[in-house]
């Protein structure tokens, strides 16, 4: 339910935002430039630019969307919550003969994640204890509970009762209003009812927020990034964890690419080096570097020599396909034109060949790195000490949702520098891509 | 064979010797691509060759420079045999031939750069050409910033610097439109009379094959073959002249409408041989 009410919300953004945007911002709508004196845009792809109050919006709609469902602190509109504090049901019971008596149970719901918050002493914070009721008169006696929040609790009404269940005491009603075992009835609070044998329950209202352990607010991810590279996790702090992962990309892709280059090349340039590595490439080619990840692993260990040869096996097929396609890229006529100026085999190779492919080579660099930054994540997951995979799934393992998440953002973010530092490097280098 | 002129100056020879040309199919069928071409090029000549798609032009022009070996027949070239490309023999290509990661005077500059010449040495050439072409203030250009024309421009500097004996050209003004063409036709006589270099010119345009050929080869189709050759005044009238004025003159017109007929009439051949085999 509440998947679908974020889908409708993000669609409503989407649309809504539009209408709005183009009332406070018509500067961002006007059409730029030459663009101006076209009348017809639409079907014409060149005269679309991405509208940067768009970007914003997407990016603050989904931050908001990630502080409206969870229970953070941020003074942005929320939606409903989870129930906390105290609150009390009463419930009926009735002997064999007939008498019925009620009692008033007490519920105190509490944070659920309140071990992992801690107070201005830097204490963790701890369970609290039920609240202090007088027990009543009558057959039944009032009770008191705590139950967490997202939770759900089996309420035993008959301990401090002078008759048991057993002894034929029955819950008839809940609230004054008549229930049957396996029946519920709603409240503000949550959800009260019996079980099937006849047991009150209580779950205490969830609202549309998740819970902490499936989606931290925005700014206890922030809080544990901060933590991350202060204290560090499983021994290495963030930064390490990153440079890491980062140190067996670059070696696993350099290696990958230092062999793969001069390889392409040898196969664009002579037949026996083309049906010597065609069957290799070929087939290694398909073959999706996890899928090796249990071979290297049987080989090489789980130590920085396995996950960069895995690199390098990802990195290696892709540059040597690059390669190869930037000799058969090269036009007959610039190499005719060479040779009839006199050039030699050699100066063929340096002076026209190499340049004339460095737009397809860094075109499958830019595939290669992210390749190799999928896979070493993909490789710690399976088996590290150390990085940001190796950090990911240990704190899967202990339910640590924010250090995941914190872990997703930074591996995005890098992939994200990584493209775009590939891009400004290839603008810089090879600035006749796309212009001849 | 390499022999002095009256003027007492060794020149160079081009001698195209009974050239055969047979490309095999897969299917155990062949294409005889041209069949006994001989010519025999006098140094500082000028010969435009003409011809529908098919006959052979670019073939023959490929084995001039050494690309392609003939199945019969042989190029000499001051005497001595051509076995494969050298910067003897200069090309200059369509469009697309230029490097582009290099300037237009780093690209200029690549003939002499293979050779081993310093910059120092070949500054003064490059410079000089690049006056002549009229690029003087776009040698830090990168290529990709010329248009067509200034790019052919540089094509034909860099063909130069290398100071060539024959210079081949494949449609080098092919892909121009009309108004460059024709100043870049000025351009390719001045050239010619400046530098007195022997010029092969592959071209489409009858035009451009009247005013720039002081020679006229007209080839045939299947086998490829040498049809008709013309010698014309009309080169030597245009060098440092208004080329429209050229067309004024009294066998312009009637040449071209002898050499577009020759040429409709192999087309419609080719046509009709074709519809039959289908």
């Amino acid at each position: 339910m509440t998947g679908l009410l974020v889908l409708a919300l993000y669609v409503a953004a989407f649309f809504g935002s539009f209408v709005i945007a183009k009332q406070i911002f018509k500067s961002a709508f006007e059409k730029k430039g030459f663009n101006k004196l076209k009348t017809v845009t639409f079907g014409d792809e060149s005269a679309i630019t991405a509208n940067r109050v768009a970007s914003v919006v997407s990016v603050v709609t989904v931050f908001w969307l990630w502080v409206a469902f969870t229970n953070s602190t941020i003074p942005l509109p929320k939606f409903p919550g989870p129930f906390s504090g105290d609150m009390t049901f009463t419930y009926t019971a009735q002997l064999e003969d007939g008498t019925q008596d009620d009692a008033t149970v007490t519920m105190r719901v509490y944070r659920e994640d309140i071990q992992q918050t801690v107070d201005e002493e830097g204490n963790p914070g701890r369970e609290p204890s039920p609240a202090e009721v007088e027990l009543g008169d009558g057959f039944a006696k009032n009770d008191s509970l705590t139950v967490a929040r997202y939770g759900f609790k089996v309420v035993n009404v008959w301990k401090n009762d002078e008759v048991s269940k057993k002894d034929g005491s029955t819950i008839v009603a809940i609230n004054g209003q008549p229930i049957k075992p396996g029946e519920k009835i709603s409240v503000d609070e949550g959800t009260l009812g019996l079980t099937d044998k006849g047991t009150p329950t209580f779950a205490p209202a969830t609202g549309f927020r998740m819970a902490r352990l499936y989606l931290p607010a925005p700014e206890v991810v922030f809080q544990r990034f901060i933590w991350l590279n202060k204290e560090g996790y499983q021994g290495f702090t963030l930064i390490e964890h990153t440079r890491y992962s980062l140190q067996r990309v670059l070696l696993g892709f350099l290696l990958g690419a230092l062999v793969g280059v001069p390889i392409g090349y040898a196969m664009g340039l002579t037949g026996w080096a083309r049906g010597w590595f065609d069957p290799i490439v070929e087939f290694m080619r398909p073959i999706p570097p996890l899928a090796l990840i249990p071979l290297i692993i049987i080989w090489f260990g789980i130590g920085e020599v396995g996950k960069v040869v895995l690199l390098f096996l990802a990195a290696l097929w892709i540059m040597i396909i690059a390669a190869r396609s930037g000799v058969s890229g090269v036009a007959i006529s610039k190499v005719h034109a060479a040779y009839s100026l006199g050039a030699s085999k050699w100066q063929i190779l340096s002076k026209v060949i190499v340049p004339n492919s460095l737009p397809d080579i860094f075109t499958g660099a830019r595939v290669a790195m992210g390749v190799c930054w999928g896979t070493v994540v993909a490789a710690e997951l399976v088996a590290a000490n150390v990085g940001l995979g190796k950090m990911i799934v240990t704190a899967s393992k202990f339910q640590l949702t924010d250090i995941i998440i914190v872990g997703i953002i930074v591996i995005g973010v890098i992939g994200f520098a990584i493209e775009v530092g590939m891009r400004a490097l290839e603008n810089w280098l090879i600035p006749w891509k796309g212009k001849v | 064979m390499s022999h002095l002129s009256e003027k007492g100056i060794q020149v160079s020879e081009l001698l195209i010797d009974n050239i055969s040309m047979r490309f095999d199919l897969p299917d155990g069928g062949h294409v005889q691509a041209l069949k006994n071409v001989t010519l025999d090029i006098k140094s500082g000549e000028l010969m435009s060759v003409l011809g529908p798609s098919g006959c052979g032009k670019t073939t023959l022009l490929n084995i001039v420079a050494g690309f392609l070996a003939p199945t019969e027949g042989q190029i000499k070239l001051n005497n001595e045999v051509v076995t494969g490309p050298s910067p003897q023999r200069g090309m200059v290509f369509q469009q697309g031939a230029l490097f582009e990661w290099m300037n237009v005077r780093d690209n200029v500059s690549f003939g002499p750069d293979m050779k081993g010449v310093s910059r120092a040495e070949s500054k003064e050439k490059v410079e000089h050409l690049l006056e002549v072409v009229g690029l003087q203030d776009f040698k830090e250009k990168a290529i990709y910033e010329l248009s067509g024309g200034m790019q052919q421009r540089v094509a034909l500097a860099r063909c130069l610097a290398n100071d060539p004996d024959v210079i081949l050209m494949d449609e080098p003004l092919g892909a121009l439109d009309a108004l460059t063409r024709e100043k870049m036709q000025s351009l390719v006589l001045d050239l010619w009379k400046d530098t007195g270099k022997t010029i092969i010119l592959i071209t489409h345009s009858v035009e451009e094959a009247l005013l720039l050929g002081e020679r006229l080869l007209v080839m045939a189709p299947r086998p490829g073959r040498v049809h008709k050759e013309y010698r014309l005044p009309f080169a030597d009238l245009g060098v440092g002249n208004d080329l429209r004025e050229v067309k004024k003159h009294k066998d312009y017109a009637g040449t071209r409408e002898e050499i577009l007929e020759m040429i409709w009439n192999m087309e419609e051949e080719i046509m009709g041989r074709t519809e039959e085999s289908a």
